[in-house]
């Protein structure tokens, strides 16, 4: 450790995952999130891992579910259309309780779109794409080196909960180079009696969603949203720059909260107190970073028509002061761009 | 004599032992089970020559066979 | 007294959820019998599909977990490539692998993985009612065929033995029924095989049990076993299609 060394976003994801013990990868080439699999097919015998490219993200989303059901660290990577192929899956290892790692890099939508930066699966991850009443952790970071960092936590956290965890990336962050410090390897450590390993030795384990009348089916679910209450009251992670002084605070994460710390950076310069709420989880969606913060303008940038900024608007006091701006198509606004949006907003 | 234990509740009345039997003694009985089926009776039992066949057409595992030696 | 017949250790006390007279049960028997005698109960994962079986897994002491519709091949998959000691079965119906899980099973046999996979073939849709299934024969009658299965809109029944046994991922091959006591006993043999390859490094090995299905048909218990000979055999032949010996190991 010390060693800083100059990564492409993927690429340093991939290798964190590894250096987390992630020894299992299914996945399915997708712009742009291909070098990720392709990082852990290269590493496959020098590091003793299992890669398989699966046929569809279908397929993907469930063989990690099954090697997430034998308690095994586990990974798949896609992007928003794959992502949307996953749902299924996903409310399956949310209710089955299976702890695999989901990364989803965004690309401009909605179908085929472009595989330029976006941030338009915000409502797909965060809400959940899947069916039935679930949630999965939602982590996002703005920088490779963040990214390094998250990944890890990831498995630490889906295997807290027994619930998949998404790493929510976008093609900036994912193709970007930049200056990391690597972190260290990891070891699994926590209580796999639960998984399907054979019976030996204990009772066996039946994993099923399928229920069996409505008094064990709402039982299950109350089980289920008792976790995603313990996630909501113990995760929530933000990061806020300058808001004790702000009138105008900024609402940005991922890519965005960079070109957001740079409008900001504009801003003061020219004499606006402007702040900047950086959201790092998504879901649970960090209300505590709002508190205490007053009753101000906000301006939320996405590179969307618009998804976290209802969130926002949930949170403060005064959703009319909640404004927003965004770029559609793979655009990714300058610093000027929103600095210059700033300004319209006419505050004092 | 052998013995053929049909487990009463298990039983759905599919037919099978009945039709398959070799020694045609088994017979649909009159006694209803919890779930509404009538399960068969063997009878007489000291013609079976236990070969098991019923066993093995059950499709609930619901017939046992002894064979006395 | 020598026991002839006893019920497998393995079953739970759980009274199935099968229709009386259904193929399923008959099978799930023989499974039973071939776990407790290969002792395979402490070294395996069962893995279960949607379909009249998708309460299957309460039946046995034994690890097991019930897949999405049709993604068996592919659950089993993870949790084989991560566990390649244990015995590892995948079970599904004409519904989750014809339809909802073609892709699966035909990739699970691209990549040669090493479980042993059983197949029921009821020509029908059995669990949501009996609608008509991949599997479903021309002319017959079902919810969603109520003129008759036709090929203009329907296209034909899919043979998946012989297509599995086309596969260079697939070591063994073979269809088989359960409509007769002897029917049973090949059965059991044939399952055997299939649990037996598992080990021998050799790719996926298939077994499809033409079953009767006397709710979804409208037939009494026997004359759906009837309906096995006179119209499901001679469109789906019995027999092994691929045989080990064939296949090197991997």
């Amino acid at each position: 450790m010390g060693e800083k060394v100059f990564l492409q976003g993927n690429v340093a994801l991939a290798e964190s995952a590894i250096r987390a013990g992630c020894k299992y990868f299914f996945g399915y080439p997708i712009t742009p999130s291909s070098e990720v699999p392709e990082y852990y097919a290269r590493k496959a015998q020098e590091e003793g891992l299992v890669f398989v490219q699966g046929e569809t993200e279908v397929a993907c989303f469930n063989m990690i579910a099954g090697t997430a059901a034998t308690g095994k660290r586990v990974m798949t990577a896609t992007a928003g259309p794959g992502f949307s192929l996953g749902q299924e899956a996903m409310s399956y290892m949310a209710a089955a309780g299976l702890p695999a790692v989901v990364v989803e890099v965004m690309r401009p939508g909605p179908a085929d779109g472009e595989i330029l930066a976006s941030q338009g699966d915000y409502f797909q991850a965060v809400k959940g794409g899947g069916h039935g009443d679930y949630n999965t952790l939602v982590l996002a970071p703005c920088s490779v080196q963040e990214m390094c960092e998250l990944i890890q936590d990831c498995f630490e956290l889906a295997e807290k909960y027994r619930n998949p965890v998404i790493l929510l990336s976008d093609a900036l962050l994912a193709k970007m180079r930049e200056n990391v410090e690597l972190p260290g390897r990891k070891e699994q450590n926590c209580d796999l009696s639960w998984a399907l390993t054979g019976c030996a030795g204990r009772k066996h384990n039946v994993m099923t969603t399928c229920g069996d009348g409505a008094a064990q089916w709402e039982k299950y679910n109350l089980d289920l949203q008792e976790k995603f209450a313990k996630i909501k009251a113990n995760e929530e992670r933000w990061e806020n720059y300058q808001t004790e002084d702000a009138d105008i605070i900024l609402v940005a994460y991922g890519s965005m909260a960079r070109v957001a710390m740079g409008a900001m950076k504009l801003a003061r310069e020219a004499g606006l107190k402007v702040g900047l709420v950086r959201p790092i989880s998504l879901w649970p969606f960090p209300v505590k970073a709002f508190e205490g913060l007053g009753d101000k303008t906000f301006l939320v940038t996405e590179l969307s028509a618009g998804q976290m900024v209802e969130d926002v608007k949930l949170t403060v006091p005064h959703k009319e002061n909640v404004h927003f701006y965004g770029r559609l198509g793979g655009f990714v606004p300058s610093p000027k761009e929103i600095f210059e949006q700033i300004k319209k907003l006419g505050v004092k | 004599m052998n013995q053929v234990v049909i487990n009463f509740d298990l039983c759905k009345e599919c037919g099978y032992c009945v039709n398959f039997c070799p020694k045609k003694i088994i017979a649909i009985g009159s006694k209803i089970n919890k779930r509404g089926y009538y399960p068969p009776v063997i009878e007489p039992m000291e013609a079976c020559i236990a070969c098991g066949t019923c066993a093995k057409v059950c499709p609930e595992a619901a017939i046992e066979v002894y064979k006395d030696i | 007294m020598k026991t002839i017949y006893k019920r497998p250790e393995v079953f739970t006390d759980v009274n199935t959820s099968y229709c009386g007279g259904c193929g399923h049960g008959i099978v799930n028997k023989l499974i039973a019998e071939l776990i407790d005698e290969m002792e395979l109960r402490e070294k395996g994962i069962l893995v279960w599909p949607i379909g009249c079986s998708v309460y299957a897994d309460k039946y046995y002491k034994m690890d097991a977990i019930c897949a999405l519709h049709g993604r068996a091949p592919a659950l089993a998959t993870g949790i084989k490539r991560s566990l390649p000691d244990k015995f590892v079965m995948v079970y599904q119906g004409d519904g989750d692998m014809v339809s909802e899980g073609m892709a699966e099973i035909m990739h699970a046999a691209v990549r040669a993985e090493n479980f042993s996979v059983i197949f029921i073939n009821n020509a029908i849709y059995g669990m949501t009612g009996g609608q008509m299934a991949p599997t479903t024969l021309l002319g017959q009658v079902t919810s969603t065929s109520p003129y008759g299965r036709a090929v203009a809109s329907s296209g034909y029944p899919v043979n998946m033995a012989e297509i599995m046994a086309n596969m260079p991922g697939v070591c063994y091959s073979e269809r088989v029924t359960v409509n007769t006591p002897q029917r049973i006993t090949a059965t059991k043999k044939a399952l055997k095989k299939a649990f037996e390859l598992q080990f021998e490094n050799k790719g996926l090995s298939f077994v499809e049990v033409l079953s009767p299905c006397p709710t979804g048909w409208g037939k009494k218990p026997i004359d759906a076993m009837k309906m096995v000979d006179e119209q499901l055999i001679p469109i789906y032949p019995l027999g092994a299609f691929k045989s080990p010996e064939e296949v090197p190991a991997k």
